[in-house]
């Protein structure tokens, strides 16, 4: 059965790939995209429960089913259906029916190499994984081929590749050490690193740690690794953003959240958790400092991203039942919130013909419907009650205020404040703020068609639950948690 | 440990090869024309060749020979070949924005070889393998990720960059041979594989960079800040 429901997963979206690349019909490359993501969605809901009962391989070991990889599966379909809906609106108003098939189909190959990566068992295919991810969405960056996104295409493709080759290089490390206790050829998959090290000389496990910790920081956007992150995310089309930020930056976190847990079976005392811990909190005074001071739409969008990952690099660096849950929920939430929040920046900029947060004013009376949804999802990702993410905030600070790192816990605190204020103030700005009426009668001028239902619909289904999760948390993902955080705090000695 | 219990003969010749390979990544460090980073670096991607193919041998290792023949052909035949053809395509045939001229960076190359010999000889000591050709490949492995980054930093054109990165692969690659050479089969593949779509995918994105955003420098790019 789990075999079945992973052969979906990955299939889906290669039939996809493979249908765009066959037959070039724009509408129907639409559909065929939309389906795959359902199927993935469907079969990833069901996956969930089984993925409970424990890990199940396949693929001879290379493929693996664990309910931490589950978890992540569950946010980045949610994403990859939810901006699937959004791309048919958003591209059809693009006017790239030529070369839409091309994009559907560097869609649904970023979306595979993106639920690939937490299903892979052995860390060097796991960092191919990664890469490819790169690779394919960096075609997906430039799609609108103007000088910006060229640009920010080069850097992300630059920047992201030599980060990572660390990551390799702490990834060989590991291996070596490994290879010192147990033999010179043996299959380097997380349960065999787990077990092995602490066995692996504290110094290699180390710097090994803090290798893999830069390299796979830059692909999750970490400062002071992130500075491709507002380039990359802010010029691609948004539904391409909404992917970057709410599925391809989660897939490399449960990387470091599983990096974390081999460093604790290896007993390297403290430091290791007190540099995530540090980098977590850093991210989000980068974060806070730019998304004060920010003057382009997605841009503000994409520091929130990092402003995020760092609050979830706290909730793994904290560590304990709490973290690990508060970390979880936020990601899920996160990517829902995030997603929300691209789509409705999609939309203003196709209002309003710019992405500067000065030439939009009066969003209420330009878009009154997705205007609405945009401010609510404003206030969600700030982590405002009664979203999903004000009790993952306060489960992460819960967290930090019981563990050795409360200082963290307060600068998370303080700064989340300064972000909410800084935030919204933009967001007052567009709303409510005094309009220029120079720069307005200019996009006056300009008629816009209005963005139909495929730009609505995903702003309510990211919404929806996001508003559920803020009012319920769950039983079913308390359990879930207590068994992913039973897992990842067992130690080397047992399987 | 292989490089633990190696014949005088075989740990000069490997420690022979990884410094001839450093060199190269000075000899890149060293110019400022594109043909001579891709000249160094194939011969470079060769002599890797050879250290899979000897470590293969004195290790008794036979499937490094496969590596050592796909080694040979991809990175010091294929990826070469992909990037003259780039070279040819723009206009470009030197480093033009220069950050710091070649003698500074061999300076600053030379302080980071420096730099990893001491960190390599720390790890080798806790390790208990001081005076080995483990410490020598480790030393190689960090200073030409070193160098592979000071070229990231100093070089702006396009292809510099592209030849930075891969001088960074070279290196994990040569150290992984010596320090790991059981690694695998499968995973050493996939990394080539991996190598040869970035190369690709790197050179359609110059291709972009130079039909968009008119340039193949870095230097120009300084749209998106903030």
């Amino acid at each position: 059965m789990v075999g079945d429901l992973l052969a979906v997963i990955l299939l889906a979206p290669l039939a996809a790939v493979l249908g765009c690349l066959l037959l070039h019909r724009p509408r129907f490359v639409e559909w065929l995209n939309l389906a795959a993501a359902l199927a993935v969605f469907v079969a990833v809901l069901r996956l969930l429960p089984w993925a409970l009962s424990g890990p199940y391989l396949f693929w001879h070991g290379y493929l693996i089913v664990d309910p931490l990889g589950a978890w992540v599966l569950l946010s980045v379909s949610s994403v990859y259906l939810l901006a699937s809906i959004y791309a048919i609106g958003y591209m059809r108003s693009t006017g790239e029916d030529q070369r839409l098939y091309r994009f559907y189909a560097l869609f649904a190959g970023f979306a595979l190499t993106t639920l690939a990566g937490p299903l892979m068992n052995n860390i060097g295919v796991y960092w191919i994984a990664i890469e490819l991810t790169t690779l394919v969405s960096t075609f997906l960056v430039c799609f609108e081929l103007g000088r910006e996104s060229v640009e920010a295409a080069w850097k992300y493709m630059v920047i992201v590749s030599a980060g990572i080759s660390l990551a390799l290089l702490g990834i060989v490390f590991y291996y070596w050490g490994g290879s010192l206790v147990l033999g010179d050829t043996y299959d380097l998959t997380w349960s065999a690193l787990r077990q092995v090290a602490p066995r692996i000389n504290p110094t290699i496990g180390l710097m090994a740690f803090l290798l893999v910790l830069i390299g796979f920081g830059t692909k999750v956007g970490l400062a002071p690794m992130h500075t491709w992150l507002p380039d990359a995310h802010s010029e691609g089309p948004a539904p391409v953003s909404a992917m970057l930020s709410g599925a391809l930056l989660n897939t490399a976190m449960i990387g470091i959240a599983r990096f974390i847990q081999v460093s604790d079976a290896a007993h390297l005392g403290s430091l290791p958790r007190a540099v995530v811990v540090t980098i977590g909190a850093f991210s989000l005074f980068v974060a806070a400092l730019f998304i004060t001071r920010q003057t382009g739409i997605k841009r503000l969008m994409a520091y929130s991203s990092v402003e995020h990952m760092g609050i979830m690099a706290l909730g793994f660096g904290f560590g304990g039942p709490l973290g690990i849950a508060g970390a979880l929920y936020h990601m899920l939430a996160h990517s829902l919130s995030k997603s929300l929040m691209f789509f409705g920046a999609g939309n203003a900029m196709h209002a309003f013909h710019s992405k500067h947060i000065s030439d939009i004013r009066n969003a209420l009376s330009r878009m009154p419907k997705s205007g609405l949804l945009w401010l609510a999802g404003a206030i969600a990702i700030t982590g405002a009650p009664p979203f999903g993410l004000f009790p993952s905030e306060l489960t992460i600070l819960r967290a930090g205020v019981m563990g050795p790192h409360s200082w963290a816990a307060l600068v998370m605190l303080i700064l989340l404040i300064v972000i909410f204020v800084g935030f919204l103030n933009h967001f007052r700005a567009m709303y409510f703020g005094p309009s220029e009426s120079v720069t307005l009668a200019a996009t006056d001028a300009l008629t816009t068609k209005p963005l139909g239902l495929w730009c609505l619909l995903p702003m309510w289904m990211a919404l929806v639950p996001l508003l559920l999760l803020g009012l319920w948390w769950p039983q079913a993902f308390s359990r879930y948690f207590t068994v992913i955080a039973a897992q990842l705090a067992s130690t080397g000695t047992s399987p | 440990m292989l490089a633990a219990q190696l014949g005088p003969l075989a740990a000069s010749l490997f420690s022979l090869m990884a410094i001839a390979s450093l060199l190269l990544a000075f000899v890149m460090l060293g110019s400022r024309w594109l043909t001579d980073y891709l000249i160094a670096f194939a011969v470079q991607s060769w002599l890797i060749a050879c250290l899979s193919a000897a470590v293969g041998y004195y290790g008794h290792y036979p499937e490094l020979y496969l590596i050592a023949l796909l080694t040979a052909l991809f990175r010091g035949m294929l990826l070469p070949y992909l990037i003259l053809n780039i070279i040819k395509r723009q206009d470009v045939d030197r480093e033009v924005h220069e950050r710091l001229s070649p003698s500074a960076c061999m300076v600053i190359g030379a302080l980071l070889v420096l730099f990893a010999f001491v960190v390599s000889g720390h790890l080798g000591q806790s390790l208990g393998l001081t005076g080995t050709v483990a410490v020598l490949a480790l030393t190689v492995m960090l200073s030409m990720k070193l160098i592979g980054f000071l070229m990231l930093v100093v070089r702006s054109e396009a292809l510099s960059q592209i030849l930075g990165l891969l001088v960074l692969e070279n290196g994990i690659f040569l150290g992984s041979q010596i320090l790991v050479p059981g690694m695998p089969l499968l995973i050493e593949l996939v990394i080539l594989f991996d190598l040869l779509v970035v190369v690709a995918c790197f050179g359609v994105l110059i291709r972009y960079l130079l039909a968009h955003a008119r340039t193949s420098s870095a230097h120009d790019l300084r749209r998106l800040v903030g």
